[in-house]
């Protein structure tokens, strides 16, 4: 009985957010980005064939960046937290508002079942979002490259998937965060976009003031204070989501990443030139990976918490 | 069970402040019981307790013997809600919405879909079963409010303020509708309402809450008569012609305590039967009693009087 409650929630939720005009314009947006990246990076393969390293040509397209464009995965770590947060900002508030709150916690199911419901669905949405838009650069690859991705490849996209939805749905439970501790949605929706400016830009821009007022960097410096000033910055961006999940995609697309750090170009010379495993990659970035999902799940939980805790009507 | 729904000394405070105290409220099987009671008087944060929705600071909520702070489930299988100022999905159809309705309840598609059309059908709204809600009037948003209540074959109804902001039209479809209901398939009903009329028009008996207080139970005749026994009754008298030393001698009288006059027609207040005094007292003045009547309380009277004493 309780499983049937999420699964009719699940269901209703997943028909309204594929009907919803919102997700239809992020959509278009999103898949729009990654035809054209992928058309000019892989233009740029096919102009100069001679500089592209033939191994894991089909990962390329997600990270290259052309003259004109970012790579598509800079782009998802613009959009894909307004996907999450489209979905969440008034999943719990808006039902408040409409009057539906009481109308679906009078009928025969637990109380958790709605919000895991709606986060469930919006998480099955995200992922058959990205899912179709990697099969659209699939398609766009096969048409413009011709090459057929390799078993390697297909396993690191696969962990590429994951990341994308658990970056995704730590902005969607922030934003179903917000819908419960918020009644109005014009609330929910512009404090979950304060979020995501704070992380997308403005830390950005605090992290490099913090790491020039610590660090100073002047005209006679040695290796070492450069060396400190970047691991005072990375350290700063790494509260950004956005930076973890940059990352994380970055070092698991590029199998011969070998560290995030900033690294001294004798030692690079030693570095032996042969792509890492996926296992190796994933060693590099586990601690952002899980840092990821260990975001999502605390901001799930205090909604669910707050959740269950709240009257259904404050007098 | 002679009750099937009960609450025991039912109390409910909101960060100290009092909604509800001390409720002793019981209800017969398949009888329609207006809760009545002003705004903010505890009568939503009642019916939230008996559905489980929130939890009692003490006492006890029992439905057909479940428990409704530890058997919520059991509860609501068994009992329909129809919210005060309910809303529904906009872009869902009529139909979808009591689909939805129907799995929130565990009942398969196969199931429900004639089920759905019998209901849409009993409130009237098989014509528009595949248009939006959102572009449904109030009227038809409450009665499809109790189509969502009829899908799950409810042995008790809880109807929160069923016909507020409905055209007099529209709300005598839908007390008609709770009417049939109630007695063609011996549901039992609770019906919070300020609209003393409709209450009077289709309860059976009655509780008046104030200030988280039932202050008053029975039916309504009941009511009248304990208020007319305990305090005072109204006379209405009309003279042949206003005399006017009439009604300072009238006000002489042993019993009465209030008299006002507009025409030729004079209203008493007192706390006895006091006609005959009274036809004297106008005889001796000087003209005579065209009519003397005793008036009965109205549902209107007997709240306005439980508020002054509550």
């Amino acid at each position: 009985m309780k499983v049937s409650g999420v699964f009719a929630v699940f269901w209703k939720e997943l028909a309204d957010n594929f009907g919803s005009r919102r997700f239809l314009i992020l959509f278009i947006l999103i898949s729009l980005i990654g035809v054209f990246t992928t058309y000019l990076s892989s233009q740029a393969i096919v102009a100069k064939p001679a500089e592209t390293p033939t191994e894991f040509l089909f990962l390329r397209l997600f990270t290259s960046q052309t003259q004109s464009l970012p790579s598509f995965v800079s782009f998802l770590g613009f959009f894909a937290p307004l996907l999450g947060i489209i979905f969440g900002f008034d999943a719990i508030n808006s039902e408040h508002s409409r009057g539906t709150m009481s109308l679906v916690l009078s009928q025969p199911i637990f109380r958790d079942s709605l919000i895991n419901g709606k986060f469930l669905s919006s998480l099955a949405t995200i992922a058959i979002t990205f899912a179709s838009i990697i099969l659209i650069v699939f398609g766009l690859d096969l048409r413009l490259l011709g090459i057929l991705p390799e078993g390697p490849e297909l396993s690191r996209l696969a962990v590429f998937f994951v990341m994308s939805i658990i970056y995704a749905g730590f902005y969607l439970s922030l934003g179903i965060l917000f819908s419960v501790l918020f009644r109005r949605t014009t609330t929910s929706a512009l404090t979950s976009m304060a979020v995501w400016f704070f992380f997308t830009f403005f830390l950005y821009m605090l992290a490099n003031v913090i790491a020039d007022y610590t660090v100073p960097i002047t005209q006679e410096v040695t290796e070492e204070v450069i060396l400190k000033h970047t691991r005072v910055q990375a350290m700063i961006m790494r509260f950004s989501p956005m930076t973890l999940y940059g990352e994380s995609v970055n070092v698991v697309l590029n199998p011969s990443v070998r560290t995030l750090g900033p690294i001294f170009s004798e030692a690079s010379e030693e570095l032996i030139p042969a792509p890492l495993s996926l296992s190796q990659s994933l060693l590099i970035v586990w601690p952002q990976f899980v840092s990821l999902i260990a975001l999502m799940l605390i901001c799930f939980s205090v909604s669910y918490i707050v959740f269950m805790k709240q009257e259904i009507r404050s007098i | 069970m002679e009750w099937v729904v009960e609450t025991r000394e039912l109390s409910k405070f909101y960060n100290g402040v009092k909604a509800v105290e001390k409720l002793n409220l019981r209800i017969r099987e398949g009888e329609i019981y207006g809760l009545l009671g002003p705004n903010g008087a505890g009568k939503t944060t009642t019916i939230l307790m008996l559905l489980g929705l929130t939890e009692p600071t003490s006492g006890r909520a029992l439905v057909y013997g479940y428990n409704s702070t530890t058997e919520p489930l059991k509860v609501k299988r068994i009992t329909g809600y129809l919210p005060e100022n309910v809303g529904f999905y906009e872009d869902l159809t009529a139909r979808e919405t009591l689909r939805y309705i129907a799995r929130l309840n565990g009942i398969p598609d196969k199931e429900s879909s004639s089920k759905i059309d019998e209901v849409l059908k009993s409130v009237g709204l098989s014509e528009v079963s595949e248009r939006e809600v959102g572009k449904f009037s109030r009227g038809m948003t409450q009665r499809l409010g109790i189509a969502t209540v009829l899908i799950k074959h409810p042995k008790f109804v809880i109807l929160d303020e069923p016909t507020t902001g409905i055209d007099p039209e529209g709300a005598s479809h839908i007390l008609d509708l709770i009417v049939k209901m109630s007695r063609e398939q011996n549901i039992t009903v609770l019906l919070s309402s300020h609209l003393l009329h409709q209450v009077q028009r289709i309860c059976d008996r009655v509780g008046i809450v104030s200030e988280g207080h039932l202050v008053g139970e029975g039916s309504i005749e009941q009511l009248g008569r304990e208020i007319a026994g305990k305090e005072q009754t109204f006379l209405e008298v009309q003279v042949e012609e206003l005399m006017p030393n009439i009604a300072n001698s009238i006000r002489k009288i042993e019993g009465v305590k209030e008299v006002r006059s507009s025409g030729n027609l004079l209203s008493i207040r007192c706390d006895r039967d006091v006609r005959r005094q009274v036809s004297k007292v106008i005889v001796d003045s000087g003209t005579l009693p065209l009519q003397i009547r005793s008036r009965d309380y109205t549902l209107e009277e007997i709240y306005i009087r439980y508020f002054q004493r509550g």
